[in-house]
This record gives C-alpha cells, structure tokens and sequence, in this order.
C-alpha cells in the first residue's frame, strides 16, 4: 500500500532473482526525468552563439549558478572537476522535483507518475554516489597517505566519528531530499483527495493547493541547491588542502 | 494500517534494489552524454567567448597604448621643433647682433684710419710749406745781403730796398 491507497506497481523478484525488485514506477520516472533534462540540455546547446540569447543565456546562467556554488566551497582550479557533476545533478534533481509537484499519475490503483525523489532507494543512490565520488577524488588528487590521513585531522581520537560521519552524511543527504519531496507529494495528494471530495471540498482544497505547488516547486529547487551544495561540501572535505 | 506506516517511513515500501541499480546507470549515461552533448559544447563556448572578450580588451588595451606613446612622441617632436625654431631665430638675432657691432666696428676704424691719414698729410703739408719758407727767407737774405753789400746803400735807401724785396718776395708769392 503507499500513499493513500494507491499502490507502486512492482515487479518484484525480477528474472526470478529474490532480491531484485522494481519499483516500475521509479523505473519510467527516473526515465522521464532524465529524458526531459537530456532534451533541455541539447536543446540548450544547439546553435551556440558568442553572444548568447533565449535558452543559451538562462544555461549559462546555470552554469555560473553552479559555478558559484562550487566556488563557495573550494578552490575553482580543482572545482572545475565537478561543475559537469554539479550541473547534472542540480539538472536532474529538480527536474525529477518538479515532475511530483506538476501532477501525480494514477492508473488504476497504481501509481505511475511521481517525483522519483520521492523514493528513499532513489535519493540514497545519489547520495551514495555522491559520497564514493568524493572518496575517488579525495584518493586521486591528494594521494592515498593524505586521504587517510584526512581521517585522522585534526586529532586521532576523531577516527571513529569521521568513519560514522561518512555513512551519516550519505543518509542525511539522501533523506534530506527524499523527505521534502515526498512530505510535499502527500500533502498535495491529500488535498487532491480532499478537492475530489465534493464541491466544498474542490472549493476548500483548490486554493491551498495552489499555494502548496507554489511551495513545492520553491521546495524542488531549494532542495536541488541543497543537494549540489552540500555534494560540493563533502567534496571539498575530501580535495581541498585547507580542511 | 501497517502498510501505511510502513509507506509513510520508506516511501514505496522498502528500499528497491532494482530501483537503486537503474537509478545509477540511468545518472551514469545522464552524466556522460549531458557532458558530451551540453555542458562540454556549452562551456567550451563560454570559454571561448571569455577569450574573445580578454583578447579584445587586450587589443584595445596595447592599441592605446600605442596611441599614447604616439601622442607623446608628436608631442615631444612638436616641442622639440619648437625648440629649434626657437633656437634658429635666437641663432640669427646673435649673428646679425655681431655682424651690426663688426659693421659698426669697421667703420668706426676705417673713419678713424682715414682722420689719422688726412691729419698726417696736413702735418706734412704744413711741414713742406714751412720748409718752403723757411728756404725762401734764407735765399732773400743772401740775395739782400748781397745788395746791401754790392751797393753800400744809405739807411733810408737801405730800408726802401728791404721793403722793395719784401714787396717783391710778396708779388712773388
């Protein structure tokens, strides 16, 4: 059951192997939002020009955007490493955000269209991959005796704490996204529940629905920035010099 | 009800590995032809504009600077030129000064020359008439003396005939 009676279409124990289940729904989501960001972003980028106009200026503007964010953190000689990471993500995540917040699907008693970040597996895997990514760099641009020595800064002690930070970093950053997003999902759906009630209901629901997309969409974006941000701080902890 | 906790705490149920896997490729290939087909052409166009932009304030940059030292050169040669016209007159107003006071100089000598030559004839002259006289007044005294002699003339005789001489020495003149 999930999400108010409505249910994911599964497909579980997949090719017959016990542990493999599919969330069909994620599945064509995750799809959808990466199809929709693949198109935007080509489509952004067809007939450059040196000066730019329409689409071109709001990319780069997301570029400089992102830019920032991974200026704010580390020095832009080893950030220029993560802007195309950066702007995927910070891409593909709002996308996916705003995906939930445009409408939910239902089919039947499934439900097929959502935010795929409204799936903790979802966010946990970016997250996690995040989290890798940054023990890869921490190895490939500082070396391994400095990488483990980062483990170990500023006091020996601290060594078990920074091993349980790494695993409560990728929760909290999976989480974080996951939570908002799906809080944002219920809440619309209720109201969608509520406005299907009758007229009053319709009546009643409508406006605070309004006000509650408004505010997811403000939520998507703000978590998407969150996400890139904070993916760019544990980066950082992991390749800049000065921590 | 459980469903429902269970759904409101993990979402869809539980964490689906195959979501998970199909999560990560799909941002994997995202990842790669976003890289390929959109940021790469995108920033590489920045870059290039970001060029652009640099070497034209570079341009524009060395190009006012050459004006600035070219301008600074012609004013250097206008100053200069000045200077040596400046110099050419002041050179000619010298050389006329000296030429007046060599003129005036000369000329002064030459007068000088000249009043120093004619006194110098006069004294001559003078001298030459004196000489004149001076013989003229010795041979009428030989000539009287001689009279006087020849004749042994009274005094009056004596005296008419010196002024008869004298007369006659002036007639002579």
């Amino acid at each position: 059951m999930n999400r108010l009676n409505h249910e994911a279409p599964m497909w579980n124990d997949a090719f017959g192997i016990s542990w493999l289940d599919f969330n069909l729904s994620n599945v064509l989501m995750m799809f959808v939002a990466s199809l929709i960001v693949f198109i935007l972003g080509v489509a952004a980028t067809r007939n450059m020009k040196r000066f730019p106009t329409g689409f071109q200026n709001f990319m780069e503007w997301l570029i400089d955007f992102i830019k920032g964010i991974i200026g704010s953190n580390m020095d832009w000689r080893t950030g220029r490493l993560f802007l195309p990471l950066g702007l995927t993500l910070f891409a593909y995540i709002f996308v996916a955000n705003m995906l939930g917040v445009v409408t939910n699907g239902v089919v039947g008693h499934e439900l097929w269209w959502k935010s795929p970040t409204a799936d903790p597996g979802i966010t946990l895997t970016l997250a996690t991959l995040v989290v890798v990514l940054s023990h890869y760099y921490g190895v490939k641009l500082k070396g391994g005796k400095e990488y483990s020595k980062g483990f170990i800064r500023p006091l020996p002690f601290l060594l078990p704490f920074k091993i349980i930070e790494e695993f409560s970093n990728t929760l909290t950053l999976g989480l974080r996204l996951y939570g908002n997003i799906y809080a944002g999902e219920i809440l619309l759906s209720l109201l969608v529940t509520m406005a299907a009630g009758g007229v009053g209901g319709f009546l009643g629901a409508s406006l605070p629905m309004i006000a509650w997309m408004g505010f997811s969409t403000f939520i998507g974006f703000i978590q998407a920035f969150i996400f890139v941000m904070l993916t760019m701080v544990y980066m950082s902890h992991k390749v800049s010099d000065d921590h | 009800m459980q469903g429902f906790t269970e759904s409101l705490v993990l979402g869809a149920g539980g964490l689906n590995i195959g979501d998970m896997i199909i999560q990560l490729v799909f941002f994997l290939i995202l990842l790669a032809l976003l890289g390929k087909f959109a940021w790469g052409p995108l920033m590489n166009m920045m870059k290039e504009r970001e060029d652009y932009v640099a070497n034209e304030i570079n341009t524009a940059e060395k190009s006012r600077e050459e004006a600035q030292l070219m301008q600074r050169e012609a004013s250097e040669e206008l100053k200069k030129t000045r200077q040596d016209a400046q110099k050419i007159i002041e050179d000619a107003r010298k050389t006329a000064g000296q030429q007046e006071r060599d003129i005036i100089e000369s000329a002064r000598a030459e007068s000088e020359r000249m009043k120093e030559s004619a006194r110098q004839e006069i004294e001559q002259e003078k001298e030459k008439a004196v000489q004149v006289l001076k013989d003229q007044v010795a041979s009428m005294s030989v000539m009287i003396a001689s009279k006087v002699i020849e004749k042994e003339l009274s005094e009056k005789d004596q005296e008419k005939l010196i002024h008869q001489y004298i007369d006659e020495a002036g007639e002579e003149r």
